[in-house]
């Protein structure tokens, strides 16, 4: 979902480069909180693991394919914060490293996929959270809903931002429906791997998956 | 805790070194968008699309996947862990 320079006007991509500007700026302040001698060698592997995992394209349809975000599975294994700092890193990296996404669209890009990826699945996470401390069915469940949402939420990002200011005057409705129709699919992928993460790292080390230890706070024990 | 950590950093150097050489060479779903409604043709080409690692190859050559998801795997884990563990709250020694 890497967008290629020049598909929004530069008034637009300087815009949303503000936005995930601010986004990131907010995530790095309150991410502190969630990050200790545990928890941050966790979230440097989340990020590893996201990237290596946005490099497999999987098929939905002939001739297009899909790939996993992770802004929901970076969420929900170490938190909002943490988890959008995750995916930006990554974003970032393959900007420069890779010319995977353009530069000027880089705003953009972290805005949909680490900031309103990450938020959106966050947000399910947390409401569905009950349901998720059930067990691995219940858990996996909430990470797969999470992923959808995270999936199509990111993909409306680039519907909106096309509507805002894109290149070449296309009906936005024309746009907004093979973006929705084809992200629901790809978002049916994302829930698949992000299930298959979160139980498997809940089955070995349940202390690390930040959804299980009780939302954005870690839970005050009182003597 | 060791172990794990070492396990997981295992499979995404195996899915980014080995796996990634079956990854779909079709479009993605906003590439396929924008290819169907002809916005890609606004399409710039990427400031760095000329780069040694450009499009996860080596010098244009995708036989070299593997190498270039290996690469990113350690830039990656490399920064993330810096940037984490300089922010970590530290434990009281």
């Amino acid at each position: 979902m890497h967008m290629s320079d020049g598909l929004l006007n530069a008034p637009v991509s300087v815009v949303f480069l503000v936005v995930a500007a601010v986004g990131v700026g907010f995530a790095l302040v309150k991410a502190r909180a969630d990050l200790d001698d545990r928890t941050a060698p966790m979230a440097g592997l989340v990020a590893t693991f996201v990237f290596a995992v946005q490099m497999i394209n999987f098929p939905i349809l002939p001739g297009a394919s899909g790939h996993l975000l992770g802004g929901a599975l970076a969420a929900i294994l170490v938190g909002p914060y943490v988890g959008a700092l995750c995916v930006t890193i990554v974003l970032v990296v393959q900007a420069l490293l890779f010319a995977d996404g353009g530069l000027t669209a880089l705003g953009a890009n972290v805005t949909n996929m680490a900031l309103i990826g990450t938020a959106a699945g966050f947000l399910v996470a947390v409401a569905l959270r009950k349901l998720a401390l059930r067990g691995k069915g219940g858990l996996a469940a909430v990470a797969f809903v999470s992923a959808f949402v995270n999936t199509l939420l990111a993909a409306t990002g680039f519907v909106v931002e096309y509507a805002i200011g894109g290149a070449g005057g296309v009906e936005i409705g024309k746009v907004a429906l093979l973006m929705w129709g084809l992200h629901a699919l790809i978002g049916i992928g994302e829930g698949l791997i992000t299930a298959a993460t979160v139980t498997s790292v809940a089955a070995i080390r349940p202390d690390l998956v930040h959804l299980l230890k009780g939302g954005a706070k870690p839970l005050e024990v009182r003597s | 805790m060791r172990k794990f950590f070492i396990g997981f950093a295992f499979v995404s150097l195996l899915i980014a070194g080995v796996l990634s050489y079956f990854a779909s060479g079709d479009p993605d779903g906003l590439d396929k968008t924008v290819e169907d409604t002809g916005i890609a043709e606004h399409a710039q080409e990427h400031p760095f699309a000329g780069s040694t690692f450009a499009d996860y190859a080596f010098g244009g050559d995708d036989k070299f996947t593997g190498l270039a998801g290996v690469l990113g795997v350690v830039v990656v884990l490399a920064v993330s862990f810096g940037l984490f563990w300089f922010l970590r709250k530290k434990s009281d020694a």
